[in-house]
């Protein structure tokens, strides 16, 4: 021994781990190795990652446009589609993988000092890497199908990491609540759904009738979407605050995201020295 | 034969206790609730509010105590279900405790079981890399340590292996070698040496004696008691979550096997043979050295074997024979009074007798069986009772030469 006096540390299971690194290194790992994992055995590999949402588009577009005719002065309604299902279905993974995040990796919790958070966080973190993956083509198309590049452009990532932080925060809540209540999971995959129709995924939010528009625009989800619009598809279409009646109204969709990542992280924190042992 | 604590290790020891200690464990105690109906969905809680208000409690750890010094090989055991697992848990600090206080000096190793997260999908590569990392290295480190850890578990050539095409075997070698890379001042080590052939644990054993060497504090958890008698330096038996001993190896190893065949059922439906009319065999037991009966004792230490016998007619010169027989039922013991001349002289109704036979305890780890006889004079075939099996007795110990008895004996080699 060299006789260096080394703290005494007290051991608990925790929610962040003391060492920070250690915590980072942690959830890239998981998360790295979870992408990975995705694909193994797979020819295509990556094509997949893509065949998904663009499918779906393709779909989707036909009968839009072709049958419901939802495209009328709408300009790169194609374009719009694709963006706005791209990231609904990363917000849809972040969230729905966390639910049983927890569960599955039982192993992990039950033989190792783990810090709890990063479970949650490396879900969120692989889902953000296939939606980096899946945007490089989805820019790529947007290209094509000829929507010139703006400085709005750079709201993208504000957005994304907005949508990030709410999945997170929603996430959070999910796998803390379904260590104790199996029922989390059919639940969420309704409000999942519910959700797809309550944003403008399909339809732009410009459709929906005026005086639902600020009940429309208090669902984060859709007012990230709309100002997506018009930052990254359609400059000329109403940015968010404008369509919402007002700046200080965005209080709202923002106040729920902050009150949903509180509430999680704190039900989690609650949660987090117990998760073992109620696996 | 018996044991003696070489001079070495009880300077150890003493040297031992004088260090800070590494762990302590004050009151330390963790319940588990658990309910009588568990009710999981939000309906079954809905219909039934007050339903699960019932539970049964269960102390996994009740009210631990003690401290483990720098540079100790410490081994917790206990049986099945005894606690031992949770008291490594909240040590490690996975299950929070109800009460107590748990302080550890130096970094703690974060996992308790070997290959923890590894994925059988990816090959042994990704897999060292994941697992040096969850252990606690960088990504760097974990990096620069792969060679060394890839050729101590010797599976250079299955590096590109996806993992679920290893062997159990290899997969516990990479487990451990990877292990083994974490800097950590104290690990701990839940049964980790069942598994990997001969030459491997014997590499495993070289790690720990060479962690020890290096001041690292490692707390063992294990059934096997020649383990805990060759490594460990002190260790802690537990009972149903309560610290039953803290002592030197070879003293908690008895123990140990003390409780598991302190209650060693006699055989069941003994045989009887002769009338029993004129004489009558009352009991036959084991006896130690000071003469408390037993039914388990140590491997090597002094035992007496014991018949009592009652007479309801005259006999004259009446012959009492004993017969040990081990789990294969092979006779490896017997003896009688005519072997040695005894003329044991004339019995009148109501006189009783007590044969006790004391011998160097040659017998091996198991459970023996005896059996009494009482005849009359001659070849020993006019039987007046016979009783088989009518005690039992187990030995314990953890040297197992695999031989049916070990006889004392002394060992020369010369080189030539």
């Amino acid at each position: 021994m060299n006789g260096v006096a080394v703290e005494v540390e007290h051991q608990r299971p925790s929610l962040l781990g003391s060492d920070l690194r250690r915590f980072w290194n942690l959830a890239l790992t998981l998360a790295v190795t979870d992408f990975k994992l995705r694909f193994y055995g797979s020819v295509l590999g990556y094509v997949w990652t893509l065949a998904r949402p663009f499918m779906f588009f393709g779909v989707i577009y036909f009968v839009f446009t072709e049958i419901v005719g939802l495209d009328k002065d709408v300009p790169n309604y194609g374009v719009y589609i694709l963006f706005a299902l791209v990231l609904f279905q990363f917000f849809s993974e972040a969230t729905g993988n966390c639910v049983n995040a927890l569960v599955s990796r039982e192993n992990l919790l039950r033989k190792m000092r783990f810090p709890r958070l990063v479970i949650p966080l490396a879900v969120v973190l692989t889902a953000l890497f296939n939606l980096g993956m899946t945007l490089v083509a989805v820019f790529a198309f947007a290209l094509a199908a000829g929507v010139t590049p703006t400085w709005g452009w750079l709201e993208l990532p504000v957005i994304v990491a907005l949508l990030t932080f709410f999945a997170t925060g929603l996430g959070l809540l999910l796998s803390a609540l379904f260590v104790r209540y199996r029922d989390v999971q059919p639940i969420w995959d309704v409000a999942t759904q519910i959700l797809f129709y309550a944003s403008p995924i399909l339809y732009v939010s410009t459709m929906v009738p005026e005086s639902y528009q600020r009940a429309y625009l208090a669902n984060p989800v859709a007012a990230l979407l709309t100002e997506m619009r018009h930052a990254v598809v359609d400059p000329g279409a109403r940015p968010v605050w404008d369509a919402i009646g007002g700046g200080e109204r965005l209080l709202v969709p923002g106040g729920i995201v902050v009150v949903v990542f509180v509430l999680g992280l704190w039900v989690f924190r609650r949660e987090a020295p117990r998760i073992a042992e109620n696996l | 034969m018996s044991v003696t604590v070489p001079q070495e290790a009880a300077e150890r020891s003493a040297r031992l206790a004088r260090t800070a200690p590494a762990v302590t464990v004050e009151a330390l105690s963790k319940t588990f609730l658990l309910p009588h109906r568990q009710y999981s969905t939000l309906k079954e809680r809905a219909l039934h509010p007050f339903a699960s208000r019932t539970f049964d409690t269960l102390h996994a750890v009740d009210d631990a105590t003690f401290a483990i010094h720098q540079g100790e090989f410490f081994g917790i055991v206990g049986r099945n279900g005894s606690g031992k697992s949770t008291l490594l848990k909240c040590l490690a600090g996975i299950y929070e405790a109800d009460a107590g206080h748990t302080a550890v000096r130096g970094r703690l190793s974060p996992f308790i079981e070997l290959g923890v997260g590894f994925n059988p999908d990816l090959t042994a590569r990704d897999n060292v890399i994941i697992n040096a990392i969850m252990l606690g290295l960088s990504r760097r480190q974990a990096r620069e340590r792969f060679d060394e850890i890839i050729a101590f578990a010797e599976l250079e050539e299955f590096l590109d292996l996806k993992l679920k095409n290893y062997s159990s075997g290899m997969t516990v070698r990479l487990a451990f070698s990877v292990a083994v890379q974490v800097d950590a001042d104290v690990l701990l080590v839940d049964e980790v040496l069942a598994v990997g052939d001969a030459a491997f644990q014997q590499k495993c054993f070289d790690q720990f004696h060479r962690l020890k060497g290096e001041g690292k504090t490692i707390v063992f958890v294990t059934h096997d008691m020649s383990a805990v008698e060759r490594f460990c330096d002190r260790a802690l038996l537990l009972e149903r979550g309560r610290i039953m001993a803290i002592d030197a190896p070879h003293a908690i190893a008895r123990a140990y096997n003390e409780l598991n065949f302190g209650r060693v059922a006699p055989a069941e439906a003994q045989d009887r043979f002769g009338d029993h009319e004129a004489a009558e065999i009352k009991a036959a037991w084991f006896e130690d050295a000071a003469g408390e009966r037993t039914t388990s004792h140590p491997q090597g230490e002094p035992l007496r074997l014991c018949m009592e016998v009652a007479f309801h007619a005259p006999v004259q010169d009446p012959l009492l024979l004993l017969h040990l027989r081990n789990e294969v039922r092979h006779t490896i013991f017997a003896t009688s009074t005519d072997l040695h001349d005894a003329a044991t002289g004339r019995f009148e109704p109501g006189e009783g007798a007590t044969l006790r036979v004391e011998l160097e305890n040659w017998l091996v780890p198991g459970r023996y069986d005896l059996t009494a006889t009482v005849a009359r004079a001659g070849s020993g075939a006019d039987v007046l009772d016979l009783r088989e099996d009518l005690a039992s007795l187990m030995v314990h110990g953890t040297r197992q030469s695999g031989a049916v008895v070990e006889i004392p004996h002394t060992l020369e080699l010369q080189r030539s």
